[in-house]
């Protein structure tokens, strides 16, 4: 039994090799871009507008809505990095429906890649909001004492968002797999649903817990 | 012979009893969240929102301790180092 899609490997040369995470994960990202190209391709502000634009416009708008409820004022900013996270994550679960899709979220390295994409853009949208010295003050806070475990939890919480969202994907597969040797007729299925469920709120606390540290990395002390 | 059957032993008994002493305390501590959240929300039911995005996100850390368990039983079982080990040991024997 694999334990993760990387180790279904299409072809290999030298150390590079092209497994079933990357090729998955380019999949999802050309489907993803092409298809909001096409939508957006021709937006109407008045009259009829296309269900998919209709579509769009709620996703977006309850993603600005939600992200602006953790308390990031200007939920625009933000837009770009949440919104990529929640949508990548989500379509990557959700297309566990279709036959022989392995999620590429079930692998820890593309867990271990958003995590790290949100331990570098979390400092990066707090120093451009408070500037170098004032960030780095807020390690300090609120005793000097507490540097070495304000840098551990950095750390730590970066390694939790990578396991937490592996685990949960990982197992979710894992469990179908055992099933269908044990109970192959109608217990998967339910299985599988509640896999679908698990991802998408998988997703949904990825990026949450992003805006929140974002947040609390943007939020000027003091105030 | 000996290190490969000791070595599965207790790989298997290590997995599951990662998996039931690792999931008690996780499981406390949701309950008592969802419990919690359950009551603030009976009494202020205009804090939904916060409430509910607050449930979520602590159920989310408390909960990625039992899958951290989770994580290290799938290894032990289906990925394990020392098993590995022992295995290429024998053939190369």
């Amino acid at each position: 039994m694999r334990l993760s899609p990387d180790d279904l490997v299409f072809w290999r040369y030298g150390f590079a090799e092209l497994n079933s995470t990357i090729i998955t994960t380019w999949a999802l990202m050309l489907v993803m871009t092409i298809g909001a190209m096409l939508i957006t391709r021709k937006l109407a502000t008045e009259g009829k507008i296309s269900r998919w634009q209709g579509l769009l416009e709620i996703i977006v708008t309850t993603i600005q809505e939600q992200i602006e409820e953790v308390g990031l004022s200007h939920p625009q900013k933000y837009l770009g990095f949440l919104g990529t996270l929640f949508l990548f994550i989500a379509v990557s679960n959700l297309c566990a429906i279709l036959p022989g899709y392995e999620p590429p979220t079930g692998s820890l390295s593309t867990t271990a890649a958003l995590a790290l994409s949100v331990f570098v853009a979390v400092p990066l949208f707090g120093i451009e909001e408070q500037g170098v010295g004032n960030y780095l003050k807020t390690y300090l806070k609120p005793t000097f004492i507490m540097l070495p475990f304000n840098i551990i939890s950095e750390l730590s919480r970066t390694f939790a968002l990578a396991i937490r969202l592996f685990g949960n994907i990982m197992s979710g597969t894992m469990i179908v797999g055992i099933l269908l040797t044990i109970t192959p007729l109608i217990f998967p299925i339910f299985m599988s649903l509640l896999g679908l469920l698990t991802g998408m709120v998988q997703a949904y606390i990825f990026s949450i817990l992003a805006a929140v540290y974002i947040a609390a990395a943007v939020r000027t002390r003091g105030e | 012979m000996e290190t490969s059957i000791l070595v599965a032993v207790v790989s298997i008994i290590t997995a599951g009893a990662t998996m039931a002493l690792g999931s008690i305390a996780p499981a406390l501590g949701e309950g008592r969240a969802v419990s919690t959240a359950l009551s603030s929300l009976a009494q202020q039911p205009d804090a939904a929102k916060t409430i509910t995005r607050t449930l979520f996100v602590g159920l989310a850390m408390i909960e990625s301790i039992a899958i951290y368990c989770l994580v290290i039983s799938m290894i032990l079982i289906f990925a394990n180092p020392f098993w590995n080990h022992v295995i290429a040991k024998a053939v190369g024997k």
